[in-house]
């Protein structure tokens, strides 16, 4: 199909800014700004923005961050997933049990645990999508489920609630891919200009940046592009939108979530084997609160709680947030007692912001 | 030969009947109006004629042929589309993206397939604009609309898909004055590019100003189909609200009054 845009006398150009303020990251980007300077201002000095404290928070904002981009497709597609955390925990145990009791190579290991996510996640999506009950009772029945599985089976078959020695069957071409860093050339480059400190035996301050970081960007653009620029990312936004009206001009809306229940759980499988294999231990209370976390970086990221409207961007930024308070609350001095406090009361706050950008973007003008 | 026929369908719900035995077509270029009260099965004959139930019993033909719509998606196969009272609109989505929701366009090869934003645009803006919408901005929210602006876009997006059948729920119902004559227009239009229009309505104005035919239904039963040339306005009005009825209610609120005074 060719044809040209036609241009109407009667639309006005919209100014950079009033085109930004239709996005729903926007909130999102201007708190990643605020927690910086606030940072900045309070613990400057402290070592949070050297090499070191910069790679410590992206760590914990990726590892976040590849639950998050996932979550944001599902809460766009008007579906919660509270059970990632569990399958956190399940898809551990899934990959260190082979590995360390039976000998299975890594790749069987990895294999078992992702078929074993994406299975949770279609039953997860099929139990939605055939009984209309809510997702939100449906994934917290498999939240407590798979914990149980979990629990059970590792005590089972270990005798213990934790395995550890991973390190010493996963010496494999696949542990990189999940563990340890990557760039350490550049990162020399960098040192060499004195931009990045030297640790007291003369090597620098870090190694690389994790690989986590790259999950994470990798899949915050592949999401946005999908919601964006896809047929399918159309039926996400319709799905969640409203979903009678998608379903009466054919958008598969059945399929569309259980892909994305598919999803999440398959994210909580990258999560698993990046925890796995860089520590080198699974634990059956891994992944808890997960969910939450994953929620709270995707709503402080613009998406809005009832499904139609957000971002993976967003989530992006959210979960960047949520690693720079984290780790930034610890160089302050303060007692990390209180980040939960922080944590809360963001979420209420960016919830109400997005209530008013939602206000926005459907009024009539 | 009828774009799309029912022949004696009837629809049980249970106990209930919803139709008894309504015949009903629809010719290419008709503007066929079903007039009806609340109750009187209206809902339920859009829902067979767009695929959403089965009829009981009965038979539906569509261009001669014996057909069984067993969805929406598959009577807008067959060229059949209905245009529901929620419109199937998405608010939070862009007008273009809901012109072409289920139906996009697509561009590119193999993991580049991607959606054909600039032609949906282009297309979106063309199409409402040859029937007399003039779009702001093409990506602006459907929420921002008017009720009438989505209820022409909502058929605008029909008749784009090439709809043969145009089955409208009480489009003009909720619209004001200067609203539902857009959309009166537009019935005209499609009417004029071949189409079958069905226009289900309470207001026999609206329907009167536009119908070719007029079916009426009574509590699930057909009473009757006329030419609009063989039926006066009012005569449709009376035939619609129940004269009698009519008569009995004035009767019985003036002694209401009477009581009243006394």
């Amino acid at each position: 199909m060719t044809a040209t845009p036609v241009a109407d006398e009667r639309v006005r150009a919209v100014s950079l800014l009033g085109r930004l303020l239709r996005r729903p990251e926007l909130g999102a980007v201007a708190g990643t700004a605020l927690v910086i300077v606030f940072f900045a201002l309070v613990a400057g000095n402290s070592g949070i923005y050297s090499a070191k404290g910069i790679v410590n928070f992206l760590e914990v904002s990726a590892q976040l961050g590849i639950l998050a981009a996932a979550v944001s497709l599902l809460m766009i597609g008007g579906e919660f997933d509270l059970s990632i955390g569990s399958m956190i925990a399940f898809a551990g145990i899934c990959i260190a049990i082979p590995a360390t009791q039976w000998g299975w190579p890594l790749w069987a290991c990895l294999l078992l645990a992702f078929s074993v996510a994406l299975l949770t996640g279609y039953l997860n999506g099929l139990l939605t999508v055939k009984t209309g009950l809510p997702s939100f009772i449906v994934t917290l029945g498999s939240l407590f489920m798979l914990r149980g599985i979990t629990l059970g089976a590792t005590r089972l078959i270990t005798g213990r609630t934790q395995v550890s020695g991973v390190h010493d069957h996963t010496d494999d071409w696949l542990t990189p891919l999940f563990a340890g860093q990557f760039g350490g050339t550049p990162i020399g480059w960098l040192t060499d200009l004195g931009l990045i400190g030297l640790r007291p035996d003369g090597k620098p301050n870090i190694e690389g940046i994790p690989v986590a970081v790259l999950w994470w960007l990798g899949m915050t653009a592949l999401f946005t592009w999908i919601l964006l620029r896809t047929k399918f990312g159309n039926w996400i936004f319709a799905s969640g939108g409203d979903a009678n009206a998608a379903r009466n001009v054919g958008v598969p809306v059945a399929r569309t979530k259980i892909i994305l229940f598919m999803l999440t759980a398959a994210a909580a499988a990258i999560f698993a084997a990046i925890q796995v294999l860089t520590t080198g231990s699974a634990d059956t209370l891994r992944g808890s609160q997960k969910e939450f976390e994953a929620i709270i970086a995707v709503v402080i990221g613009g998406t809005l709680l009832t499904g139609g409207y957000g971002s993976a961007v967003g989530a992006l930024f959210g979960s960047l947030i949520f690693g720079l308070v984290q780790m930034g609350i610890f160089y302050t001095g303060i007692d990390t007692d209180w980040f939960k406090l922080f944590l809360g009361a963001m979420l209420v706050i960016a919830v109400l912001f997005n209530n008013y950008v939602r206000q926005r973007a459907t009024q009539s003008r | 030969m009828p774009l799309i026929e029912l022949k004696s369908v009837s629809k049980f719900f249970g106990s209930v009947i919803a139709l008894n035995e309504v015949s009903f077509a629809v010719e290419p270029g008709e503007v066929h109006c079903l007039l009806g009260d609340n109750g009187a099965g209206k809902s339920t004959l859009i829902k067979v004629l767009s695929g959403v139930h089965l009829p009981s019993s009965g038979q539906i033909l569509i261009e001669g042929r014996p057909v069984a719509l067993s969805s929406p998606k598959e009577a807008l196969d067959l060229g059949v589309a209905t245009v529901f009272q929620d419109l199937a609109l998405v608010p939070l989505m862009s007008v273009s993206r809901n012109f072409f929701l289920g139906q996009e366009p697509e561009i590119g090869w193999g993991p580049w397939r991607r959606l054909d934003i600039a032609a949906a645009n282009a297309t979106t803006v063309r199409e409402l604009g040859a029937m007399g919408i003039q779009l702001r901005d093409p990506e602006q929210p459907v929420g921002t609309l008017s009720g009438g602006e989505r209820q022409c876009l909502a058929i605008a997006r029909a008749i784009h898909f090439g709809a043969k059948v145009l089955i409208l729920d009480e489009p003009t119902s909720a619209l004001g004055v200067h609203q539902a004559s857009v959309v009166l227009k537009l019935i005209v239009q499609a009417k004029r590019r071949g189409i079958g229009v069905v226009f289900i309505s309470h207001n026999v104005h609206h329907a009167y100003a536009v119908g070719d035919r007029f079916t009426l239904l009574k509590r699930g039963r057909s009473i009757g189909t006329y030419a609009a040339d063989a039926i006066s306005r009012d005569k449709l009005l009376d035939l619609m609200a129940g004269g009698k009825e009519l008569v009995d209610l004035s009767k019985e609120l003036s002694a209401l009054k009477a009581a009243g005074t006394g």
